[in-house]
């Protein structure tokens, strides 16, 4: 009896949760996640702090590309430019206003991006496929260079380094920096995944699927492809651009060898690791961005190899990984995880329980 | 006047360079409808191995010879272990797998030779103003495009090859082994890749070293059309003048971005390539 009353509380509870405003929903799970990272960092030591903020740059970066090649159904090889955008933005402003606060630099190193986004989105709204990313590879190679060709304002191939705020002085004595750094990463990265879901899962998103399944009845519904995908290439490069800002935030510089082709190839596999389409996917694209590096470093040192083994294997993994995923798992992690998830799921309601 | 004849001559041979790179790729596509990023990675293993195969004994075109073989055999494997299971899946599938296998490449690369450039020779006497290196690339490009011509035009196997391309059904049912045909064009557009790498590389060799001069042959390959081997040769040589040009009068570092800047207007005008006559597109 009391089991049953429990029961129908329990399901009251998430009745009201599935209809309330799916907004409302979304900061509610990202004010968990925050607080959950908050518990997290307060128990690991300053390097694992800086390494969980670290994941949370990736994560945005490649949750960013996840909605643009997901949901819109573009290819970009060329988001490491975006990164290149918002840690350039964020470290001039640094250098030369030095009294703006760290949230307004965030958000103009966002707004610098996706300036750049409608200029390159506009420009590719036609192409599709292999010239798309032909074009986006293109940018992934040339934009870099930006930084060699005028060395006096943007520090040619040293880039540039500067010195960001710590904790606040109020919070100094209990709150160490790295700690601080990485609960502002995640803050900011939690509200533009908060953007990000609720595009993927809004109106916007269901019009972004129908151009993407269908271009030609899409457009006969009213809709227009080629501003819709360009909305969604500037919200993936906005994404980018946060990455980079906060990644010019975390480590104090900004320098063009960090934004090559590589950068832009492994968000790629990040995304196809993770699974199209989905934000949990990319999460574990983020994760696997980071410690496929470390583990990979770990391992080449445990096995007494040498450096320049150490330094290609990450790459080497993820190149074997993208292959492998496309031939043997095509939905990536999350697809995996899902398909397990509805497996059990399945098995505990009992067979026809549930039509699959 | 003396500095644009200077900057014209450079852009025609680095041209030569991007119109192997584009031949190469346009080959690919016309042939499986994908286009091929793991070119630059097939080329740098052939490059490579030309480079060990020269430090070893001391002659280069023992060296060239191998590395043109050496590119060919990882094209043939490439069609036939990673794009035939992809190739009817989707064109995302087919991007992901070529860059993955770039990737592959260019990690084993260098954990193999290291991420440090290592000097690597030219084929010929490459000082003074169009050197003969720079004439051996002119005509090594030259009789590439003109035997591609011979082969597709005038032998059963180029007819073979393009029967394949076009009407694969058609073409198997009338005898045509149009896997084999297709494994085929993988072969050769990967010796002409590695032709490229080999013309490209010098004067060092790292893993990222061609991934450059690929961009350009990209861009080559678009501004000519996918579609057409004479686009693909004159878009090479028109891209290396024009790309010349740009670095010598606004600086080396722009190339890059100059080169997006033409794929952007020239796709936007003519979506088929430059040179490509307009004709309905299928929906």
């Amino acid at each position: 009896m009391t089991d049953d009353t429990a029961r129908t509380g329990r399901a009251a509870v998430l009745d009201r949760w599935r209809r309330s405003p799916m907004l409302l929903r979304h900061l509610a799970a990202a004010l968990a996640a925050f607080l959950g990272i908050v518990l997290l960092t307060s128990v690991t030591d300053p390097f694992t702090n800086l390494r969980i903020a670290t994941i949370g740059y990736h994560l945005v970066a490649v949750a960013g590309l996840a909605l643009l090649i997901g949901v819109s159904g573009q290819i970009s090889l060329g988001h490491g430019a975006f990164m290149f955008i918002g840690a350039y933005t964020m470290a001039l402003l640094v250098i030369h206003v030095p009294g703006s606060p760290l949230w307004a630099n965030l958000l103009l190193a966002i707004a610098a991006s996706c300036a750049a986004g409608v200029a390159v989105g506009a420009a590719t709204a036609r192409l599709h496929g292999p010239y798309l990313a032909g074009a986006t590879l293109i940018l992934a190679v040339g934009l870099p260079a930006v930084a060699l060709r005028y060395p006096e304002a943007l520090g040619g191939s040293n880039g540039l380094t500067f010195s960001v705020a710590g904790t606040p002085p109020a919070l100094s004595d209990t709150v160490p920096d790295p700690r601080w750094q990485s609960w502002v990463v995640w803050l900011a990265v939690l509200l533009a995944l908060v953007v990000v879901a609720n595009v993927s899962r809004g109106r916007l998103g269901r019009r972004l699927r129908a151009v993407r399944d269908d271009e030609a009845a899409a457009a006969l519904s009213g809709l227009r492809p080629g501003r819709l995908r360009t909305v969604a290439f500037v919200i993936s490069a906005g994404c980018g651009g946060l990455a980079g800002a906060l990644q010019a935030y975390l480590l104090g510089t900004a320098t063009p060898s960090s934004f090559g082709l590589a950068l832009s190839l492994s968000l790629l596999a990040a995304v196809v690791l993770g699974g199209l389409g989905s934000l949990w996917g990319a999460l574990w694209g983020a994760l696997a961005l980071v410690y496929v590096e470390v583990w990979g470093h770990d391992a080449a040192e445990a096995l007494g190899l040498s450096d320049h083994v150490a330094n290609n294997l990450p790459i080497a993994l993820f190149g074997a990984a993208l292959i492998a995923i496309v031939l043997l798992w095509p939905s990536g992690v999350q697809g995996g995880l899902a398909r397990l998830g509805a497996a059990v799921r399945t098995r505990r309601i009992g067979p026809g329980g549930r039509p699959d | 006047m003396e500095q644009l004849a200077e900057l014209v001559l450079n852009g025609v041979s680095s041209g030569a360079v991007y119109a192997a790179l584009a031949l190469s790729l346009m080959i690919i596509y016309q042939a499986t409808r994908v286009v091929n990023f793991a070119q630059p990675g097939l080329a740098l293993i052939a490059a490579y191995t030309a480079f060990s195969v020269t430090r070893a004994t001391g002659s280069y075109w023992l060296g060239f010879v191998l590395a043109l073989v050496v590119g060919g055999a990882l094209g043939v494997l490439a069609e036939r272990l990673l794009i035939r299971p992809v190739q009817r899946r989707s064109e995302l599938s087919a991007i992901i797998v070529t860059l993955g296998l770039l990737m592959l490449l260019q990690g084993v690369a260098g954990m193999v030779w290291s991420n440090e450039p290592h000097s690597f020779p030219y084929p010929l006497d490459f000082r003074g103003r169009f050197s003969a290196t720079d004439a051996f690339a002119v005509a090594a490009v030259g009789v590439t495009a003109l035997g591609l011509l011979l082969l597709f035009r005038y032998t059963p196997l180029g007819l073979r090859m393009r029967a394949a391309a076009f009407r694969p059904e058609v073409a198997r049912m009338v005898g045509v082994r149009v896997g084999l045909m297709l494994t085929v064009g993988w072969g050769i557009a990967s010796v002409i890749g590695a032709l490229a790498g080999m013309l490209a590389v010098p004067p060092f060799i790292f893993p990222n070293v061609l991934d450059g001069v690929f961009v350009y042959g990209i861009t080559a390959a678009v501004i000519g059309g996918l579609d057409n081997p004479f686009g693909a040769v004159l878009g090479g040589f028109t891209l290396g003048i024009g790309l010349s040009l740009v670095s010598g009068y606004l600086g080396p570092e722009l190339v890059t971005l100059a080169a997006l800047v033409i794929v952007v207007v020239v796709l936007s005008l003519r979506p088929d390539g430059l040179f490509t006559r307009p004709r309905a597109r299928q929906v």
